[in-house]
């Protein structure tokens, strides 16, 4: 590797399990005297009820827990470090402005049972932000309340399953795509539909007979991911959408990768009747370590009297929660969804405003026919077209000198980046889905494309480097059979506490 | 655009690599008729400064635990958060990374995670937790699609006392496989009615649900619970909402309890108008291949250097597909990482002294306005932190006039229970001073 090559190894320190440090009597908490009668617990509960002790439960000092967290957090991968094109995902700069606002008191230690009265600027923040959504969106209504992407999907589900149960029958099954997200069969399956697969066509992209062969009056609705999973944009989906409203079906888009297109096409202008927005990604806020999301789910007006409850509405010049929703599916979480989560939403939409939405778009798009355009012919290209947000790569060329893509992945950390998605979507052998999002500058994308031409090279020239990769980070390739078959999923004392 | 680094010119060098003419060109692909033509109907950019100070102008116009004293709980809790928390998970290396698909680079989130797994089973007294769900409601829905997977039956027997939102939410989830639900009243000491539990369980249901400290606050006999259930092969499936409660009384585990599926917003988590939380779910070791959600396991790498993985993918949906024992994909990770740092920061000491707190001062305020003329204590049983009572004017004039003086005055009943129309459920916990609560107590015609 060449000296400009971005990773390198740094100072980073071993720390073991917080179980195994502190000593008994240390603490790092401060609270007040108490103030009131100090009665004993057992005269107030009945003692078969208490315990006595958390046998296990730490005690260490402040310092302790900073160093603890400090340094476990060197040992991760994120977007501050450095490019993170985990195709799919959407790993783009996470604003530190919509950090702070989600803290600001009145947020962040407001009570989501306190009077409406005293909760206006939250209604509102709500009762905005559906609007913008809906008009990204091209829809009349959304359901802010779902948790994530896969909780937005069931939701949606559920609203197609309520539609159909009004007009009688609920139907029995949901075609999706071959290319889509594990989240959609599993989505479907709880609402408990059958799922049909439906074959992608030579293009990467379902086309409208596949669909018309399967479509009957079974089936509720098709579930389709614009762009897929390839980052080919589903050309046809007007015309599918014609044929599955033909039969009386609804169509969901999945919109995991709604940010390749934000402000250039709206999914209801498409035909699709029910779509779910994942904020982490194209709105922006962090992905947390995995969580937590928001999956609001936007949707045509025929479908607005199954929506979850409650929702915001305007009464006057007041704002309030509506429950009065007669044929809703119900609630689907507590409250009223991840109110911190899409406040954050809300201050990127209003950082950016209409044209920076649509540049973010473009030059997402832009930054990921690049890197394809620069990677084409060293690494294969299975579907040869312009992608959209982000481009599907494989290891037909580099397996012939024994490098598998879990090789490159692993050796892309190496050279300081996280590696892409890999071996998803299934319909690509060894696939390498890489997203590089808007938030990246033509220098560091010209870095990864050196380190992926770099390490096609020393698949030729030293595959063993490339297949014993990682060398850098901490801890090498882990044991995941072991992990699996022999499950320790808790820390357990040696010696049972005292 | 600051967020985006390309210039114009950056772009045009990129697309002549491409070899395009415009950015229009890679856009070709979306057919014209359902291109939008016109600009996004949303408003302007705002500067950093004039949208800190739009914000700031909405913040302002919601009460909030700093301004207002609190009194409300019901599955929210206003409690005391170490200043390190908010320090520890700003660190871009834990924010703004991703689901640690690449364990060699996501040693820092995994171990944590490994912690806060074991930290839940030991704050539960359970054998095995995943790494986190969305939030209480959704993960009690969870447990009883678990609790049918397991036995094979559609019946769920749920107490009344459990969270009304908690009730809704798993209705929602279990009618679209049509399981059938059987709801258990509670006793006047605001405990579930076992004769009626014992009734209504039959060798069709899957599980027994309730919560505890329930939603009137008051502490469940679990072991009794645990029987009822068990007599007829149904699991017991115990939802707890405040989990700081844990830091006192009996863990579900080990009172038999087959699921345990919570809220863990009380755990350092700010209340943020409902969201975003943390659901924790706990189990035992025979449920473990049943168990929803994602799961984190110690392993070692080719040197034998011990490290940590995502493990028994094979239960989930990106492997099983359709077949996944759920749909759940993204979990609440740094809102687990919040829970983990409260958990080791207050320790065994910390935790069972602020549960301490929390019920001697709930148990305070309970004997004060016990003994006024305006209000009565509803129910007889033990309480930890919440207790309702019974008040002689309309509640919802009792809470406008609370709210004249700066006091959430707790939570009116009526919009959940039609039978507690004259009730209000009121928390207390360890931020409420002693001033406060005789304020409450006074303003509500409390004695003394």
């Amino acid at each position: 590797m060449s000296q400009q090559t971005v990773g390198t190894r740094g100072l980073q320190f071993n720390e073991p399990l917080i179980f195994e440090q502190g000593s008994p009597g240390r603490v790092g908490y401060s609270l007040p005297a108490t103030d009131v009668p100090e009665k004993k617990p057992d005269r107030l509960i009945p003692k078969k009820l208490l315990r006595d002790d958390i046998p296990g439960f730490p005690e260490v000092s402040e310092v302790d827990v900073i160093r603890h967290f400090t340094r476990m957090s060197q040992w991760n991968y994120g977007i501050d470090l450095g490019m993170y094109p985990l195709g799919s995902c959407t790993m783009k700069y996470n604003p530190r402005l919509n950090e702070d606002m989600a803290r600001l008191p009145g947020f962040a230690r407001a009570h989501p049972y306190q009077p409406e009265a005293v909760s206006q600027g939250a209604l509102q923040l709500l009762f905005e932000l559906e609007q913008y959504l809906a008009e990204i969106c091209g829809m009349d209504r959304v359901s802010l309340q779902p948790s994530a992407g896969a909780h937005g999907e069931l939701t949606g589900i559920m609203l197609i399953r309520a539609y159909h149960t009004s007009k009688g029958n609920p139907r029995k099954k949901i075609l999706i795509p071959d290319s889509a997200h594990g989240t959609n069969p599993a989505s479907s399956a709880v609402c408990g539909y059958q799922v049909v697969p439906v074959k992608s066509g030579p293009r990467g992209v379902v086309e409208p007979a596949a669909v018309a062969d399967v479509m009957d009056e079974e089936v509720a609705g098709i579930m389709v991911t614009n762009p897929n999973t390839l980052g080919i944009f589903e050309d046809y989906i007007v015309g599918i959408a014609k044929i599955v409203h033909g039969k009386g079906g609804q169509v969901y888009c999945d919109g995991a990768n709604l940010n390749a297109f934000v402000g250039i096409a709206r999914p209801g202008d498409m035909g699709v009747d029910v779509i779910q927005l994942n904020v982490h990604k194209t709105f922006s806020t962090p992905h947390g370590g995995g969580g937590p999301g928001a999956g609001p789910v936007a949707l045509k007006r025929h479908l607005a009297p199954f929506m979850p409850v409650p929702t915001v509405e305007m009464k006057g010049n007041r704002f309030a929660l509506n429950y009065d929703l007669p044929k809703s599916v119900g609630k689907v979480r507590s409250f009223y969804g991840s109110f911190g989560v899409l406040l954050r939403a809300y201050t990127y939409i209003r950082t950016l405003g209409p044209t920076g939405l649509r540049r973010a778009a473009e030059v997402a798009v832009i930054n990921a026919n690049y890197i394809m355009s620069q990677l084409k012919g060293i690494y294969h290209l299975p579907y040869d077209r312009f992608c959209k947000h982000e481009c599907v790569l494989d290891d037909a060329i580099q397996v012939q000198d024994n490098v598998k893509t879990l090789d490159i992945a692993k050796r892309l950390m190496d050279y300081g980046f996280h590696p892409p998605t890999i071996y998803f979507p299934l319909i690509v052998h060894g696939a390498l889905m890489i997203e590089p999002t808007e938030t990246e500058s033509k220098e560091t994308l010209d870095e990864f494309i050196a380190a992926m031409k770099a390490i096609a090279r020393e698949a030729r020239e030293n595959g063993d480097l490339v297949r014993n990769a990682p060398h850098n980070p901490r801890v090498g390739r882990m044991d995941e059979t072991k992990a699996a078959r022999q499950p320790n999923l808790r820390w357990r004392p040696k010696m049972p506490p005292q | 655009m600051r967020y985006i680094p390309n210039t114009e010119a950056d772009c045009r060098k990129m697309l002549d690599a491409i070899g395009v003419q415009s950015v229009e060109d890679l856009f070709a692909d979306i057919p014209a008729a359902v291109r939008l033509k016109r600009p996004l109907r949303i408003p302007p950019a705002l500067s950093e400064v004039d949208l800190t100070k739009h914000l700031r102008t909405l913040a302002g116009r919601n009460a909030d635990a700093d301004r207002y004293v609190s009194f409300l709980g019901a599955g929210c809790y206003n409690h005391f958060s170490p200043a390190i928390i908010g320090h520890l998970i700003s660190r871009g290396e834990f924010l703004t990374a991703y689901t640690p698909y690449q364990p060699e680079i996501s040693q820092g989130t995994l171990q944590a995670t490994y912690e806060y797994q074991t930290l839940i089973c030991q704050l539960t007294g359970m054998d095995v937790s995943n790494a986190s769900m969305y939030e209480g409601a959704s993960a009690t829905a969870e447990a009883i699609l678990m609790a049918h997977r397991v036995t094979g039956r559609n019946e769920v027997v749920v107490a009344r006392s459990v969270h009304p939102e908690y009730r809704q939410v798993t209705r929602t989830y279990a009618r679209q496989i049509d399981l059938t639900f059987h709801e258990v009243g509670f006793t006047p000491a605001g405990t579930v009615d076992l004769k009626h539990a014992k009734s209504a369980l039959t060798d069709r249901a899957a599980c027994l649900v309730v919560q505890n400290p329930n939603f009137f606050g008051t502490v469940e006999d679990l072991a009794e619970l645990a029987e009822a259930a068990q007599a007829v092969g149904a699991l017991l499936v115990v939802a707890v909402a405040e989990p700081v409660s844990l830091g006192l009384l009996k863990p579900p585990g080990e009172c038999g309890t087959d699921i345990v599926a919570g809220e863990g917003q009380g755990l350092g988590v700010p209340m943020s108008y409902g969201g975003p939380y943390l659901g924790f779910f706990a189990t035992q070791e025979k449920y473990i291949r049943q168990l929803p959600g994602r799961l984190v396991g110690a392993t070692e790498d080719r040197e034998g250097r011990v490290g940590y993985v995502l493990t028994l993918a094979t239960r989930e949906q990106h492997i099983r597909r359709e077949k996944a024992t759920s749909n759940i994909c993204t979990s609440e990770a740094l809102i687990a990482l919040i829970a983990t740092i409260y958990m080791e920061a207050l320790g065994k000491n910390g935790l069972r002294e602020v549960a301490l707190q929390n019920l001697r001062k709930a148990a305070y305020a309970r004997e004060r306005l016990a003994k006024g003329k305006g209000c009565a204590i509803r129910f007889s049983g033990p309480t930890f932190n919440e207790f309702v009572v019974q008040v002689k004017k309309r509640p919802a004039d009792v809470l406008k006039g609370l709210l004249t003086k700066q006091i959430l005055g707790g939570l009116e009943l009526a919009r959940f229970y039609p039978e507690l129309k004259d009730c209000l459920l009121l928390c207390v916990t360890e931020q409420n001073s002693r001033e406060e609560i005789d304020a409450l107590a006074k303003a509500m015609g409390g004695g003394r």
